[in-house]
This record gives C-alpha cells, sequence and structure tokens, in this order.
C-alpha cells in the first residue's frame, strides 16, 4: 500500500521522469510517447491520492503490452533503438510501481541511464542543457529522500552546489581520460542511421532534393585568403558509367601520392567534415601531395582510410591550376565515351552535327558551349519530369533543368561527339561566416559539373549550368533561381537578419562540435602537445588525469573544513571578548549568562571588574533586552577590541 | 585523513583495527568529530551508483559520445562531491552528554544528547545508533539539537551509554559516513518494582496513623508527575479531567504515617533480587499514600524522610544493592 501522498522527493521525481522523457519524443514512436505520457500522467494523478496504488498484475500486463509493441515496431529488441524505447517505457513503469527510497533510486538510475541514451540521437548545446536540467532534477529527488521536510528551494540549491562541485572534475576527466578510438565491439547494424549528402550515383532530381537543405555539409578554414567563389568546386564521387538515365560511379584505383604533379598556387585549409558514413572527403580541385591520413583516387577524389562516421577533421592543402590527366590511361578514356547503345536520337543528331568537319576536340568543346550558351536554357529547382529520353527531353523540349541536367546532358553530347568526358558531383561555392572566419559549405551548394578530356592539356573542368545560368557560380543558388521557385529558407530575401543569427549560432556550434563533440583521440593529443606534454600515451594521460583529480578532491575537502563566522555582529565581538579572556585561562562556559561571567571575571581581575562588567552588561542589554542600533553594537565592539586584561 | 575509495580494502584494515580496539572508556565532554575519526564508505546504493556509470562510461566509449562522457563524469564528480558532503556533515560536530532518568528495569534507558552545529550550515539527517536502536536528527544551522537515544533494560545498576554511531548518509546516499563515540552518560537502572506486592508493613504506632489517616486527610502538599505504580487513589483525576496532565496529589507526611522497610524482616525464603523487588514496590506504595520512610539494608540504611528525593535515594540504594560501583 501506498502509505501516503507524494512526498518531495516523489515530486522532484516526476520532474526528472518528464524531464528526461520529454526530449526522446523526437525520435520514439508516437504511440510509445502516449503511453509515457499516460503512465506519467497517472503517477502525478496518484500522487493526490493516498492509498491508491495500481495493482501489479496490471503493471506487467502494461509492460509486457510495451515490450511487445517495441518488438512489433523495431522487428528486434536489442540494439540502440528498442533499447532506448525499453529504457523510457521502464522508467514510466518503475516510477508506478515504486514504493520506497529504494525504488526512487532505482528509477533515478533509470533516468541517468535514459539521458545517456539521448546523446545517440542528438548531441547539439540544447540537448545538453536539457541532460544537465534533468541530473539536477535526478540529484534533486535523491537530495528530498534524505530532506523530506526541506523546501524545495533548498533541494535545488544543494543539487546546484554538488553539480558544480562536480564540474572540475568532469572538465578534468573529459580532457584527460585516455581516449580510445571506438568502437570496442561490434556495433549493432542501426548504430549509423542514413544521413543526408551525394551519393554514388545521380539520376534527375537527386541533386535539386539536396538543394533545399540548409544543413552544414563541411566547413573550411583556411590558412590565408579564400579561393575567389569562381574556383570553390569541391570535388566529390566523379561519376563515369551511364545506363540511360542514372549516372554512376566507376571504382577508381587508390594510391599514396596523386597521379598528376601539382604545381601551381596552393590553398591551405583545415577540413572539417559532417558524417555522411562515406570514404570520400570533399577537397578544392586537386589535392596537393603530402597529406596525412587520406588516399588520392585515380579520377583526383580525395578519400579517408574509412567511412567518415564522426565529425572529422583534415588538413589538406589544394593546387587549383595543376593540369591533371596529361597521361590519362586508354581504359578511363574509353569508359568516358562509352554510351548506350540506344536512345536520345536528337543528342546523336547533335552531336554529329558538332563533329562535323573533322574539328579538333577543343572546336567540338567551343561549339557545344555556343550550343549551352544560346540555346535559352532556364536554370530550375523544380524541371518538368522527363519520361523517356531524358537528355534529348532536356535539351530540345523542356529546356529548363537543374545542375544534373546541365551536366549529364553536356557529357552525354561530348561523349557522342567523340570527345571524352565524365560528370563531376561535389559542392560548389560557400559562405564566409563573419563570426569565426570559416568557410561553411551546406548541402544546398551540392552541384554537378562535367569534366572532359584534351590531349593536350588532360582534364578541364567545365560546368554547363554556369553558361546557362552564370549567376549561380558567382552569387549563389538563390540569385540564379527564377522568381517563385522555392529556394531554402536562408536563401529568401528579407532574412538577412536571420542569417546574421545564424551564422552567430553556427560559429558557436563549430567551437562545440570542434571542442566538446569531436574532442577524440587525435584531438587529445593535440592539445596535450599545446600544453607540453608531446607523445602523451595513456600512461602519461592517467598520471595527468590522477594529479588533477586530487588536486581538485583536496580543494574540496578544504571546503569542507571552513567554518563560516558568525554573520551576526554582536555575536562576533561577544566571541571576541569570549576568546579573550580564554587566552588568559578563563573560558566562559557554555550555560554561564554575561552577568555570572562577568562576576567570575571580577574576582579574577578585580582591578578590571567595572569594565568587565560594563561589557556583559552592555552585551546582555543589546542581545536580550533591545536590538540596539549598529553604532551601539560596534561600540561595544571597539570597547572590546580595546580590553587588555592584566 | 581517513577518508578512501571503495576499492582500498587494504588500506581500510588498519583504521579497522583501531577502531576495534578503541579503548572503551568514555570520552570527555564535549565531543568534537574530528576528520581522524570519520570514516567514509560507498554505501549499497553507492556501488550500484558506481557500476551504472561504469556501464555508462563503456556505452560512450563504444559509440564515441562526447556528451555521454561528459554526463558519466559529471556524476562522478557528484558522487565524489557527496562524499565530502557528508564527511563535512560530520566534520567538527560537538556532541554532549546531557541527562538520564533513572528508570526501572524493563523499561528502555533514555539518553539525551546534544548535539552542537558551530557551522554556518544546517547539519541535515544525522542518525545515532547503539547496538539497539537509532535516532534521527537535524541540527540547523549555528544551533544545536537535543537527541534521544535509547537501549534496553535487562539489569539494575548504572546503565552506561557505551559506543554510539554518528552516522549519515546525507546528500545523496551514496555514501555512509560516521564516526563512533562514547559520550560519558550513564543511567541508573532501578530494580523493577514487584507487581503484586503485599501491603506496606505497618509496625507499632503506625497503625495508629494509618486510621487516623483514613479518618481525616493528610494535608495536600502539592502535585507531581504520575508515575508507574503510584497509586489511583491520589490520582488528580480533576485537573486530569481538565485537559491536564495526569498528576499525583501529594500529601506531607506526618509523624503518625511513617514505614520502616527492614531488608532484614523480609521472608528468608526471597532471594536478594526478590527482596529489592518488594522493597522498590513498598517505596512507591509509602510514597504513593505521601508517608515518609526509612529504610535498612544489610549494608547501608536510610533515616526516615519523604519526598521524590527521599525516594530517589532509596531506590538507588535498592539499584546499587552488592554493586561494586556504588559511586563509581
Amino acid at each position: 500500500m501506498r502509505a501516503e501522498a507524494h512526498g518531495t522527493a516523489e515530486r522532484w521525481l516526476l520532474a526528472t521522469g518528464l524531464l528526461t522523457v520529454m526530449p526522446h519524443a523526437l525520435h520514439l514512436p508516437a504511440w510509445l510517447i502516449a503511453a509515457c505520457a499516460v503512465l506519467l500522467a497517472t503517477y502525478g494523478w496518484l500522487g493526490r491520492q493516498p492509498h491508491a496504488q495500481p495493482p501489479r498484475v496490471l503493471l506487467l500486463l502494461v509492460a509486457a503490452g510495451i515490450a511487445a509493441g517495441i518488438r512489433l515496431h523495431y522487428e528486434h529488441l536489442f540494439g540502440k533503438d528498442p533499447g532506448v524505447a525499453l529504457l523510457a517505457a521502464l522508467l514510466c513503469l518503475k516510477l508506478l510501481e515504486g514504493r520506497g527510497a529504494r525504488d526512487v533510486r532505482v528509477a533515478v538510475l533509470l533516468a541517468f541511464f535514459l539521458q545517456l541514451g539521448l546523446f545517440f540521437y542528438n548531441q547539439t548545446p540544447a540537448v545538453a542543457a536539457l541532460a544537465l536540467a534533468g541530473t539536477l532534477a535526478a540529484t534533486a529527488t535523491l537530495l528530498a529522500l534524505h530532506r523530506p521536510r526541506a523546501p524545495v528551494r533548498e533541494h535545488l540549491r544543494t543539487a546546484a552546489l554538488l553539480l558544480a562541485q562536480a564540474a572540475p572534475f568532469m572538465l578534468v576527466l573529459f580532457v584527460l581520460f585516455p581516449r580510445v578510438q571506438g568502437p570496442l565491439w561490434g556495433l549493432p547494424a542501426d548504430a549509423h542511421s542514413a544521413v543526408s549528402g551525394l551519393t554514388d550515383t545521380m539520376s534527375p532530381g537527386s541533386i535539386s532534393e539536396l538543394s533545399l537543405s540548409d544543413d552544414i555539409a563541411f566547413r573550411a578554414e583556411f590558412a590565408g585568403p579564400p579561393p575567389p567563389p569562381a574556383q570553390r568546386y569541391w570535388r566529390g564521387p566523379v561519376l563515369t558509367e551511364f545506363d540511360g538515365r542514372t549516372w554512376h560511379l566507376l571504382r577508381p584505383t587508390f594510391d599514396t601520392a596523386p597521379a598528376y604533379r601539382p604545381d601551381g598556387p596552393v590553398y591551405e585549409y583545415r577540413l572539417t567534415l559532417e558524417p555522411h558514413n562515406r570514404r570520400w572527403l570533399l577537397a578544392l580541385d586537386y589535392a596537393d601531395a603530402g597529406l596525412g591520413g587520406v588516399r588520392y583516387a585515380s579520377d583526383f577524389q580525395l578519400f579517408a582510410e574509412r567511412p567518415v562516421r564522426s565529425r572529422a577533421r583534415f588538413t589538406v592543402r589544394s593546387r587549383p591550376q595543376a593540369a591533371v590527366g596529361l597521361a590519362e590511361s586508354e581504359a578511363v578514356l574509353a569508359a568516358a565515351t562509352r554510351l548506350p547503345a540506344q536512345g536520345n536520337p536528337r543528342t546523336h543528331a547533335l552531336a554529329g552535327e558538332l563533329a562535323t568537319g573533322n574539328p579538333s576536340p577543343q572546336q567540338v568543346l567551343q561549339r557545344a558551349l555556343d550550343h549551352f550558351r544560346g540555346g535559352a536554357y532556364t536554370y530550375t529547382l523544380s524541371p518538368p519530369l522527363l519520361e523517356t529520353d531524358p537528355i534529348d527531353g532536356f535539351l530540345f523540349d523542356t529546356r529548363e533543368g537543374f545542375c544534373e541536367h546541365f551536366a549529364g546532358s553536356f557529357v552525354f553530347l561530348m561523349r557522342a561527339a567523340g570527345v571524352p568526358a565524365r560528370v563531376v558531383t561535389g559542392y560548389q561555392g560557400g559562405e564566409i561566416n563573419p563570426v569565426d572566419g570559416a568557410m561553411v559549405v551546406r548541402q544546398s551548394n551540392a552541384h554537378a559539373w562535367a569534366e572532359v578530356w584534351l590531349p593536350s592539356e588532360g582534364w578541364r573542368r567545365i560546368d554547363p549550368t554556369a553558361e546557362a545560368a552564370p549567376m549561380r557560380i558567382e552569387s549563389g543558388l538563390s540569385a540564379s533561381l527564377r522568381e517563385g521557385d522555392p529556394r531554402p529558407l536562408l536563401m529568401r530575401s528579407g532574412f538577412s537578419w536571420l542569417r546574421q543569427f545564424r551564422h552567430r549560432w553556427e560559429a558557436l556550434a563549430n567551437d562545440w562540435n570542434q571542442w566538446v563533440l569531436g574532442y577524440n583521440p587525435d584531438r587529445q593529443r593535440d592539445l596535450l602537445e599545446r600544453l607540453g606534454f608531446a607523445d602523451a600515451d595513456w600512461r602519461m594521460l592517467t598520471m595527468l588525469m590522477s594529479a588533477a583529480a586530487s588536486v581538485l578532491a583536496a580543494a574540496l575537502f578544504g571546503w569542507a573544513f571552513i567554518r563560516r563566522r558568525h554573520a551576526d555582529p554582536l555575536d562576533r565581538a561577544w566571541q571576541t571578548f569570549c576568546a579573550k579572556t580564554a587566552r588568559r585561562g578563563l573560558a566562559r562556559q557554555p550555560w554561564e549568562g554575561p552577568a555570572d561571567f562577568a562576576r567570575r571575571l571580577a574576582a579574577a581581575f578585580p582591578a578590571q571588574a567595572a569594565e568587565l562588567g560594563r561589557i556583559a552588561h552592555d552585551y546582555a542589554q543589546l542581545r536580550y533586552r533591545s536590538p540596539g542600533t549598529p553604532a551601539d553594537v560596534r561600540a561595544l565592539s571597539q570597547r572590546i577590541r580595546r580590553l587588555t586584561l592584566s | 585523513m581517513s577518508v578512501f575509495p571503495a576499492s582500498t580494502a587494504a588500506a581500510l584494515k588498519p583504521h579497522l583495527e583501531r577502531w576495534l580496539r578503541r579503548p572503551l572508556r568514555p570520552e570527555a565532554a564535549p565531543i568534537r568529530l574530528l576528520q581522524r575519526r570519520i570514516y567514509v564508505l560507498p554505501s549499497a546504493a553507492g556501488l550500484a551508483f558506481a557500476a551504472a556509470l561504469l556501464v555508462m562510461l563503456l556505452a560512450s566509449i563504444n559509440y564515441e559520445l562526447s556528451l555521454g562522457f561528459a554526463l558519466t563524469f559529471l556524476l562522478g564528480g557528484v558522487g565524489l562531491a557527496s562524499m565530502v558532503h557528508a564527511f563535512r556533515n560530520l566534520l567538527h560536530l560537538e556532541i554532549r552528554p546531557l541527562r538520564s532518568e533513572p528508570v526501572f528495569c524493563g523499561e528502555p534507558a533514555r539518553f539525551a544528547l546534544l548535539l552542537e552545529n558551530g557551522r554556518e550550515a544546517a547539519r541535515p539527517a544525522l542518525c545515532l545508533a547503539t547496538a539497539e536502536s537509532a535516532a534521527m536528527a537535524d541540527v540547523p544551522a549555528g544551533d544545536s539539537t537535543e537527541a534521544v537515544v535509547e537501549r534496553p533494560t535487562t539489569r539494575r545498576g548504572w546503565l552506561p551509554l557505551g559506543r554510539v554511531t554518528v552516522e549519515t548518509r546525507y546528500p545523496l546516499g551514496l555514501v555512509r559516513a560516521w564516526s563512533t563515540v562514547h559520550p560519558d552518560l550513564r543511567c541508573l537502572v532501578y530494580p523493577a518494582p514487584e507487581t503484586d506486592p503485599p501491603p506496606l508493613p505497618l509496625d507499632g504506632g503506625t497503625r495508629d496513623g494509618n486510621l487516623r489517616r483514613a479518618a481525616g486527610e493528610d494535608d495536600f502538599a502539592g502535585l507531581r508527575q504520575h508515575q508507574r505504580a503510584d497509586s489511583p487513589r491520589h490520582i488528580a483525576w480533576k485537573a486530569f479531567a481538565r485537559g491536564g496532565p495526569l498528576l499525583v496529589k501529594q500529601f506531607s507526611g506526618s509523624a503518625g504515617g511513617e514505614v520502616a522497610l527492614d531488608w532484614h524482616a523480609l521472608p528468608p525464603a526471597l532471594d536478594e533480587e526478590a527482596r529489592l523487588a518488594r522493597l522498590a514496590a513498598w517505596l512507591l506504595a509509602a510514597h504513593g499514600a505521601g508517608r515518609e520512610f526509612s529504610l535498612r539494608m544489610d549494608d547501608a540504611s536510610l533515616p526516615r524522610g519523604g519526598g521524590a528525593r527521599h525516594l530517589h535515594e532509596a531506590l538507588k540504594l535498592l539499584a546499587l544493592h552488592g554493586r561494586r560501583n556504588h559511586e563509581g
């Protein structure tokens, strides 16, 4: 039986439950959130009903029902998502089941686990603040178990004090705890859920879909001035195979050095890549030799050693004017001229026109570009749907398309005219955040362009979109779109204040990402090196961590010894007086009132009997009769200070 | 500093031994809890908390959850801080023995201790425990609180309070901080009075007094608190009916109402404890009837007298009969 209505601890526990379960609403199935809400509401309602307790059998049935629901929803019970769902349900059920202090403790531990579970999905500062609030409530819950009658404010104050005292330990352990590169054991299949970004194929619509997202793809911090907008081509997957509708990646070969001679001016930058669960990096054309931790692909892409599953940093140097592909292999060139046997007859016909008179490849290229410039093509995010022969449809009928249409059609046309060409996807552009000076590249910068091989100069970048909509390259997506086209929120005009705020926020978020979320073994090594501990291994880290924690613990114990002095000046004065007499061997006994004490003192120091009597009398008057003015207290205090017993 | 983490069982051992060999002599008042004598160890809940943190740490490493590390380390720090809070809750606490009223054997002996807090911060959730019972106490900032601990009584004589464990699990229940103290306090345990004693022995002229008293009451002398074994005839029912406490009317003993109790006059068949029980019952009866009495034991005697103080002297004589530590 629940003996009485909820005490303070239970109310705190309800707050903890709400603060912990609520943020999970973003990813838990709706029915489970509803069930948790009902359970929490029941708990809150029971708090007002003494002697009410749900029957155990009912709770067991509900638990079994929820477990079955989770099994159905996730199709298994093991792994991250069903685990978090089970924990949330368990916490709500535990609140209802629990009666004693022990149950409250168990519920608090469950709440801690659930707060950790929140970080699987989201590690933003807002979520960190929520978790902190939840921890505060949980700590207050435990406190309320021991001081049920203290006011809520007192629980909150002590809980906040405990957290504040714990904060330095957190900082030291966070920085110095030896980090290892996870995972320790095989992760369940759902550990890395789908993330947005480029893929290794391109079909009409795949890039325009990305273009509506304001999500950050990566950031680049340039050591010197950043390249001009027209040179901001960040190379991603290079697509060579075409099946009539979709462009595919041709598996490149990897090497530890680039297949070209890197020369010309250099840009050095630090690339911070958002996780995209792929191996390719997004570097400016063309990566310099001698970069650490990367592989050079035969199609000039840069690859990481393993898929980028957490935010990763790379130091990259690029030389935009390097000549590439001067000695390209026959196999690659053959693949770059292959086309499906059938389809798009009108484009083939156009290619035939371009190639009449046995022109050089440069001339063919020039003619094709002229065609694109003069063809009245429109750049739009919502092009009409193209069914059969999409290249023909775009080039001759609709003439409206996004960059994938331009790039794909142009490459097709070049190949049909006998010039090796391929599609390059990646990002084009980037915006300097005025707050921290880093270049931010968003998913909306996703782009596709073409690369044409000319015998005299190797691979040359051609951006057919730039021919049709030059604004796209110089001023970004928004300027080049038609009135009324949908565009990403931040690119709409009239949102400059929002952009300003967004810049500030993103600069802050970047610091958070770099220093809190991205604090990995590499960063730890960097930081320690900067602090003067080169090549710190785990032994060194453990030693440093123990030393720092010991210093903190000693400081905390020092705090325990502080005895704050009495705030009351009258008390302080009287204590000074008693301390003075005690030094002469006459300590006031705890039961002795001022008058009795003065009599005893007078007997011991007859010469000062009058003064001693006066002090005791004044003190008694001020203490017990009338509070007196601060001046009275000061006068007594001075009298006591002047007193010398002899 | 005698505060150590959970794992160092080896470091714990010498402390434990020293603690076990602590002299049983009572300590001089006030007993001030200094860091040397305060012990801190995790409680069962604390161990569960530590295990949970370990699981959280492993999950953070495996899934590379930076905020998971932060949360785990923050909670670890909270656990550590709560240890210091528990330690601080006892540190510099002063304990003074206050008093212990005599009780009859079989009643629990109650020992009042004064807990003094010289610090400008409250000391909540202190637990004072003897081997048999425990009492909770909160001491407000810069104030003092009286705590009463009880011990059962099984034999007459002096019952020392003995060892008292002052313990706290405040603030989070994750650690237990404790210290053992030995306040200089003892309780006088009177022999349990015989439950159904024979009537008061009234010899010689006293019989007349009895009669005379029966004819007209003695002078009313005042009221006192009711005690066990008081005759219901003397309870001030009127006062009680008015909602007052249970009081007993006392009468000034007159010359004629004297009772002379004599150890040697008791039937020889009775053993020592039975004699003491009967004498105790008679003393209470005589006192309840407002008579003066004298007591003669085999090794001591008490002249004629009356009143609560006299009764206490007489009962003390009985309590300590045959005990070596008469005044000790």
